[in-house]
């Protein structure tokens, strides 16, 4: 049943926004062509953010730098009630999003997917998205350079929705 | 403060491999995620010009404009800057659901049309606007109503019950994007 719907939502868009614009006596393959050309010169302008933003990510995991930070942290963690083994995932989460999956993986695979770190990190997971990433690429866009109070408020509530998912996690298990 | 954390990340990244011998990851690192961006960007290219052009099909027939109607209240709470009608409104809508139905790259496309849209209105060249860092705050706060690739790793992972993440899953989305509505909207008005 998720598959289905998870493999027909694209095509049935595409269906109906085009149905609904030939109904309408719109020209839509003039229409695509002109939308489309804009793919091009919105991909290239952001290649370059893209570029610098993968290869710090790529540099700071390479190093399992995020590893000793995590161990650093462990106390602290610890004392705020934040299960062990969903830490390194908290700390790769709004850095990496293919990281982030990984470690997910990783967690699932350690303990079950049943299990109450797989639990919460299964939701952490799906109720996250990156950060760094997403201001680099559309303030980038743009040329965008003072970002003013964009990253403090997305990491706060980054912080707040950790402990949030965390509650929620321990009421549905 | 992005400045500093690609420093950071960089520094602490570079040091960190050195001191325990790990530079081959690194240089591996450094050459192979360069041509990763190119290779992200070309991929980008197909996916974003697919998703502008079928939604410039919806911006001419007037479906865009319908279904932002639909939704013109919450934009106008979260935006109240963005004057009532202009495209701003309908890209961010678009890149909303496109994001709740977890259409990655097609809600990038948007979210980027949108950014352009709200510069139009931005009286101060290179510099945030609140209604651009709102827009980000709620993206970045998570939107995806069913975690499609999660559930298929529960899944493949033998769970008496893949899908049964989907209702915390979206409970937590919706506060951690009610809170981060709220710390945006506290955090408008500061100048740094």
């Amino acid at each position: 049943m998720i598959d289905i719907v998870s493999k027909g939502i694209v095509p049935i868009i595409i269906l109906t926004i085009i149905g609904h614009g030939y109904v309408k006596g719109v020209d839509i393959y003039s229409a695509f062509i002109k939308g489309a050309g804009e793919g091009l010169k919105t991909a290239i302008r952001i290649m370059p953010y893209l570029i610098a933003i993968l290869i710090a990510i790529g540099i700071f995991r390479g190093s399992s730098a995020l590893e000793m930070f995590t161990d650093l942290l462990r106390p602290i963690t610890n004392l705020l009630g934040i299960p062990e083994e969903i830490v390194p995932l908290i700390m790769i989460r709004p850095i990496s999003g293919s990281g982030g999956l990984g470690i997910v993986r990783d967690i699932i695979g350690n303990y079950g997917p049943d299990s109450f770190p797989g639990w919460v990190a299964a939701i952490m997971m799906g109720s996250s998205e990156t950060i760094f990433y997403t201001i680099a690429l559309y303030f980038g866009s743009i040329g965008i350079k003072d970002h003013r109070h964009t990253l403090k408020a997305a990491l706060i509530s980054y912080a707040i929705s950790i402990f949030i998912t965390i509650f929620i996690s321990g009421l549905y298990y | 403060m992005l400045n500093t954390i690609w420093f950071l990340m960089i520094f602490v990244g570079i040091v960190y491999g050195i001191i325990t011998g790990n530079i081959e990851v690194i240089n591996d690192a450094i050459l192979g995620e360069a041509g990763e961006g190119v290779t992200l960007t070309i991929s980008l290219i197909g996916i974003m010009s697919l998703w502008l052009g079928i939604m410039n099909i919806a911006e001419e027939s007037g479906l865009m404009n319908s279904i932002s109607q639909v939704f013109r209240p919450v934009v106008r709470i979260l935006f109240p800057k963005i004057p009532r009608g202009h495209p701003a409104e309908r890209w961010i809508l678009m890149n909303f659901i496109a994001n709740m139905l977890g259409m990655g790259n097609g809600a990038t496309a948007f979210g980027l049309k949108a950014m352009k849209e709200l510069d139009s209105l931005n009286p101060h060249r290179g510099r945030a606007t609140n209604s651009m860092a709102m827009f980000l705050i709620i993206n970045m706060s998570a939107l995806q109503l069913i975690p499609l690739t999660i559930i298929k790793l529960r899944y493949d992972y033998g769970s008496s019950n893949p899908t049964a993440i989907v209702g915390p899953t979206i409970l937590a989305t919706t506060l951690s994007t009610i809170v981060a509505i709220i710390v945006g909207k506290l955090f408008e008005g500061g100048r740094s």
